[in-house]
């Protein structure tokens, strides 16, 4: 009830209370608004609230725009006060909702006022109405100049205001080097330094490489110990976001800010006066300075540790003492402490008494009448969940969640107790959890059904001990919530059932009961036919389950299908005619006929088609061997885990937590434990289209690939993988002449590459080094082939799922080359740092010209060669301006770099580089040919490739162009 | 390329209230008109259509979005999925006593006819959608003494009054 009834109830008077002019407010507050009520503005309000239809509201406006622009635009020179009453009255309109193309010049006149409201009035114009043009903002800036070096700290205060609600790049350029000076300075008034803290903080989130701290770092960081609380509460917001960027240059603020936090959570609720919020004693401060901790590890210096300890249980113990308010203010102010603490001691996550401590206290909260708190515990034991030290303690709720799911009103609390469900998951209580999941299913609200599908699926999967229970949970999911069941989904189940043989009798019986309902989802149709048709077999001693039987089964839903899931079945049948050579009569019958073999979906008409003739021309033998059972797909990560991880979007804890390997090594279905170095082809972030992996299947031989690529048009309608977005290629280009360097660096990373090649193979030594000293966590560092690129090359590489502060990962890519290349691998890293996410994507720079092996010939050889290739596709070639040295010694050591032979004393022309090699690729080799021709005085080249293979030529004349 | 995501941020504060009329907009995100006006659209609707026992928090798009109603007008953060929410409902409700104290049992009329002064005060508690100064007492002071200014220079509003 403390929630319904805050204690200040504005507006508990009347909620329609006749109209009443602002002027009558000034009886009430003599201090307050006496000089500046603008009648003519509040006229104007009120004629706007009694407005009867939106139209009569734009005549209003229209009419009060046209009496201000001709005002504006009169020979009669405005007074301040008439100027500030028309700003304010545009500033209105504009609020309301309509456009605003004029008045910036006179809010920019009333800047310069020196009368107080007048430029107050004219910077929250420029603040709400920012305006890019540049005449004006040099206007802008000359008058916040101005106020800055007034002196005067109200209209410093209100300068900086504008800044920090502007923030713009602009005034960063203008303002950058100023405001640290008035920050620091000894004499600046508390205030200014308030607003002068949040200012730069603004300015540093838009423009970082305008804001230099240098020399200001330790006088900024010493704010923590300022005697005005203000001020610090101010600052502290600066200190950790540039704590954040620059943990190193900041480090001594953690100590400070543990004694200044053990102070507060020390004093008595009265000592800090009015930063006391309802008893508690300077809540928000509290909560910055558990924020600021939560950008480093915890304190080497005991002292320093020990002491934090003892905040943290100070706390703790809090928590569990009797309220010293009913109000909602004094549980909320405290208890966002408590949870700010919580979260410093999951990112911590080293002291098991305290993790288990804070489990305990969220579970009281899961009961707490307060919804908020039971919605804020699901959310926080999400995050302990993944912790090894309060795993075990967070299952001890597993009753109380599971009775949330069941019986909380708001959804938003349902979908944090799923979440909950989700990430307190293992094997001990797997069964028990998809349970409870599936029956929640059958009532879920619309909005999160295909989150909990997913969920449902992967844990199924995730913790499967027998796979006979895995199966039943898909087929469950499918029944109870199937047009929420995606493609991933149960392309999953097939693939897995089709590599565990264990299974396959199991999954033929259960489809095959399954599809004894009257009614089942299309969904259902689609694995049952998909299984059947691989494996009917398995069952067909079964009178019950005979091959016309099961064939009659699956043709009686054939007409209430939609085209795939025909195609689908058709292909099943197909393959009963080779399992069941008594089912061929009758299946040709059902091919043969009209509304098969003149079907008007040309798919479905051309499968009838091909079936038919298959079935009658061909030999038992060559049926057996086109239709053969389908080889098992390589294993790679759970695509449905990469599709929850995609609809959560990076940051989502619950998710990250379950990243492959985080928890349980071996018994997943698809665990890394499971896979052989060698068997593991290519990691693919689940191109949805390619989810059997068929494409990427080994081919067992060349007919029952044809089988294969027939069933490939089932699956096409899935879109093809989305272009890659916000891939790093700076240093990519960087290596096309070089193998070894730095390909990457920022502020917390720094990847350098290591590669050696030879034939068509070759290594590539990649070196994460964490350059904070906090540790890295859930790293994880993925190559991935975009398209089609890994049939043109394969990649394998392992990770490591941690990087300490300081330390240095290697990572080993063994690399073969298939055939030729344009596109390059993808390297996705993916870590948490400072318990944000960090996902960074880069070009791997691999390129073709890798593969080089140099061939040395002489000069009649060579235009020998040149001549042959002279077809207009075999040669490439671009003409283009110098941006690097032509300096001869440095396009030398660049062509020597790129792995051809340089040839000397080939071209007539002493000038011109001539160079020859042969691409090395498993398919095939592809000699190459390259001529480069500077013109010094032009500052030109004219570069030209020519080979064997017309991508080759194409592609590295495109690579070598940027070289030079 | 992304790399070191920016550090939590409070991305809007709106008010507005029960018939859907926004009252009062801070944006401490640079975003379009365009998008700005479709955010209040969609958040109004969302928020409008919960029921009153219902938690004060809610996932939207990427954000959180923590509101609540005080009488006729509601209060709406939104924040970053990290941050903290009760915090958040608590700078809401500071934020309310320091109308109520400004103007006087504050009621939507007030922040309507005064939305500048809505806007001065709420500047001095937050800037850049932090915590800038939480004494309730500093803030009405530094309020207070713009408006005493105010009186000194211009002699007497009455002149320009009417």
């Amino acid at each position: 009830p403390s929630n319904a009834a805050p204690p200040p109830r504005p507006g508990r008077r009347r909620p329609q209370r006749p109209q009443r002019r602002p002027s009558r407010r000034s009886i009430k507050m003599p201090a307050v608004s006496k000089g500046d009520g603008m009648r003519g503005l509040a006229v104007f309000i009120s004629d706007i609230r009694n407005c009867k239809s939106k139209e009569a509201e734009i005549k209003r406006i229209n009419k009060e725009l046209a009496n201000i622009r001709s005002k504006f635009k009169g020979d009669k020179a405005l007074d301040g006060y008439s100027k500030k009453k028309y700003v304010c009255k545009l500033l209105f309109i504009f609020l309301l909702g309509h456009d605003i193309d004029f008045g910036h010049m006179e809010a920019v006149n009333l800047l310069s006022s020196n009368k107080y409201t007048e430029k107050q009035i004219g910077y929250l114009f420029i603040s709400v109405l920012v305006n890019s043009n540049s005449e004006l903002i040099r206007l802008i800036n000359n008058a916040i100049k101005n106020d800055l070096a007034s002196r005067n700290p109200t209209f410093m205060c209100l300068a900086l205001h504008c800044i920090a609600n502007v923030g713009s790049r602009e005034m960063a350029e203008a303002f950058a080097g100023e405001i640290p000076r008035i920050l620091v300075a000894g004499d600046t008034m508390d205030s200014v330094k308030q607003s002068a803290a949040l200012c730069l903080l603004r300015l540093y989130k838009t423009s970082p490489d305008l804001v230099l701290m240098g020399e200001w770092t330790s006088r900024v960081v010493h704010l923590l110990n300022d005697q005005h609380m203000g001020v610090v509460t101010a600052a502290i917001s600066l200190i950790t976001c540039l704590s954040q960027k620059n943990p190193d240059e900041f480090k001594t603020c953690v100590s400070l800010a543990v004694s200044r936090l053990s102070r507060i959570v020390s004093s008595a609720s009265t000592d800090l006066q009015d930063y006391t919020y309802y008893f508690v004693p300077a809540p928000w401060l509290s909560c910055k300075l558990l924020r600021l901790l939560q950008c480093y590890p915890p304190p080497e210096d005991g002292a320093v540790k020990g002491r934090l300890v003892e905040c943290l249980e100070t706390i703790l113990n809090k928590a569990q003492e009797p309220p010293k308010s009913k109000k909602v203010q004094h549980s909320n102010a405290k208890n966002a402490i408590l949870f700010e603490a919580i979260s410093l001691i999951i990112h911590y996550d080293s002291e098991p008494n305290l993790l288990v401590r804070a489990c305990n206290q969220l579970g009281q909260f899961l009961q707490h009448r307060e919804t908020n708190l039971r919605y804020l515990a699901l959310e926080s034991m999400c995050t302990l969940a993944s912790s090894e030290f309060s795993h075990e303690a967070v299952k001890t709720h597993i009753e109380t969640v599971i009775n949330a799911l069941k019986t909380e009103r708001d959804v938003s609390v349902r979908q944090r107790a799923a979440d909950l469900l989700y990430a307190m998951c293992d094997r001990s209580n797997a069964k028990q959890i998809v349970a409870e999941m599936l029956s929640y299913l059958e009532t879920a609200d619309y909005s999160i059904r295909e989150e909990m599908v997913l969920k449902v699926a992967i844990l199924a999967e995730k913790y499967a001990v027998d796979y006979s229970w895995y199966v039943d949970t898909i087929l469950n999911l499918i029944r109870i919530a199937g047009d929420y069941v995606s493609e991933e989904v149960w392309y999953r189940v097939i693939q897995i059932v089709i590599n565990r043989d264990d299974v396959q009798g199991y999954a033929a019986k259960t489809v095959f009961e399954a599809l004894q309902a009257p009614a089942c989802h299309e969904n259902m149709v689609k694995v049952g036919g998909y299984i059947l048709g691989e494996f009917g077999n398995l069952i067909a001693g079964d009178p019950r389950s005979s091959p016309l039987v099961q064939f009659n089964l699956l043709h009686s839903k054939f007409h209430l299908c939609s085209v795939p899931t025909r195609a689908l079945l058709l292909s099943a049948y197909i393959k009963f005619i080779n399992l069941f050579p008594e089912t061929k009569a009758t299946i040709q019958e059902v091919l043969r006929c009209d509304s098969q073999i003149r079907n008007s979906d040309v798919e479905l008409q051309q499968r009838a088609v091909e079936y038919l003739k298959l079935s009658s021309i061909a030999s038992t033998d060559v049926l057996a061997t086109v239709l053969e059972e389908m080889p098992p797909f390589p294993e790679r990560e759970s695509s449905i885990l990469a599709k929850l991880k995609k609809k959560k979007g990076p940051g989502a804890v619950s998710v990250s937590d379950l990243d492959e390997g985080k928890r349980d090594g071996g018994g997943e279905l698809n665990g890394a434990g499971e896979r052989g170095p060698e068997s593991s082809v290519v990691s693919t972030p689940s191109p949805s289209a390619d989810l059997l992996g068929l494409r990427s299947a080994p081919p067992v031989g060349s007919a029952a690939q044809g089988a294969g690529s027939l069933l490939v048009d089932v699956f096409s309608e899935a879109g093809p993988l989305a272009p890659a977005s916000g891939v790093n290629d700076d240093g990519f280009l960087r290596f096309v002449c070089k193998n070894n360097g730095v390909l990457f660096e920022n502020q917390l990373l720094q990847i350098g590459i290591k590669s050696e090649y030879r034939q068509n193979l070759g290594r590539m030594y990649l070196f994460y080094g964490n350059k904070t000293s906090v540790q890295f966590v859930n790293f994880t560092s993925t190559v991935s082939c975009p398209g089609d690129l890994q049939s043109h090359i394969l990649c394998t590489p392992p990770v490591d799922p941690l990087v300490e502060g300081g330390a240095q990962l290697q990572q080993v890519l063994n690399i073969e080359c298939l055939s030729d290349f344009s596109d390059a691998p993808l390297l996705n890293i993916r870590f948490r740092y400072g318990g944000a996410l960090q996902n960074l994507t880069l070009k791997l720079p691999l390129t073709i010209n890798k593969f080089f092996q140099p061939t040395e010939m002489g000069s009649q050889d060579f235009f020998q060669r040149w001549k042959q290739l002279s077809l207009p596709q075999q040669e490439a070639q671009k003409i283009f301006k110098a941006n690097h040295s032509m300096d001869k010694e440095v396009l030398k050591a660049k062509l020597l770099g790129l792995g051809m032979a340089l040839l000397e004393n080939v071209d007539p022309n002493p000038e011109n580089f001539v160079c020859a090699g042969v691409v090395q690729t498993k398919a095939q080799q592809v000699g190459c040919l390259l001529r480069l021709e500077p013109n010094i005085q032009a500052q030109m080249y004219r570069l030209t490739l020519r080979s064997s293979k017309d991508t080759v030529s194409k592609r590295l004349c495109d690579l070598l162009a940027e070289q030079f | 390329i992304i790399c070191c995501p920016p550090p939590l941020q409070m991305q809007f504060m709106l008010l507005f209230s029960r018939q859907g009329k926004l009252r009062l907009q801070k944006w401490y995100v640079p975003l379009s008109d365009k998008e700005k006006k479709k955010i209040t659209r969609e958040l109004v609707q969302t928020v409008l259509a919960r029921k009153p026992k219902m938690c004060s928090f809610l996932e939207w798009r990427d954000l959180k979005i923590v509101y609540k109603r005080y009488a006729s007008l509601y209060f709406c953060c939104a924040i970053e999925d990290q941050d903290n929410e009760l915090i958040t409902l608590e700078i809401i409700h500071r934020y309310v006593e320091l109308l109520d104290k400004y103007f006087g049992s504050v009621c939507e009329l007030d922040i309507i006819f005064n939305f500048e002064k809505a806007y001065f005060i709420l500047d001095e508690f937050l800037l850049g959608g932090e915590a800038q100064e939480t004494s309730k007492k500093n803030v009405l002071k530094a309020i207070e003494q713009a408006d005493l200014l105010q009186e000194v220079r211009l002699g007497g509003g009455d002149l320009h009054g009417i």
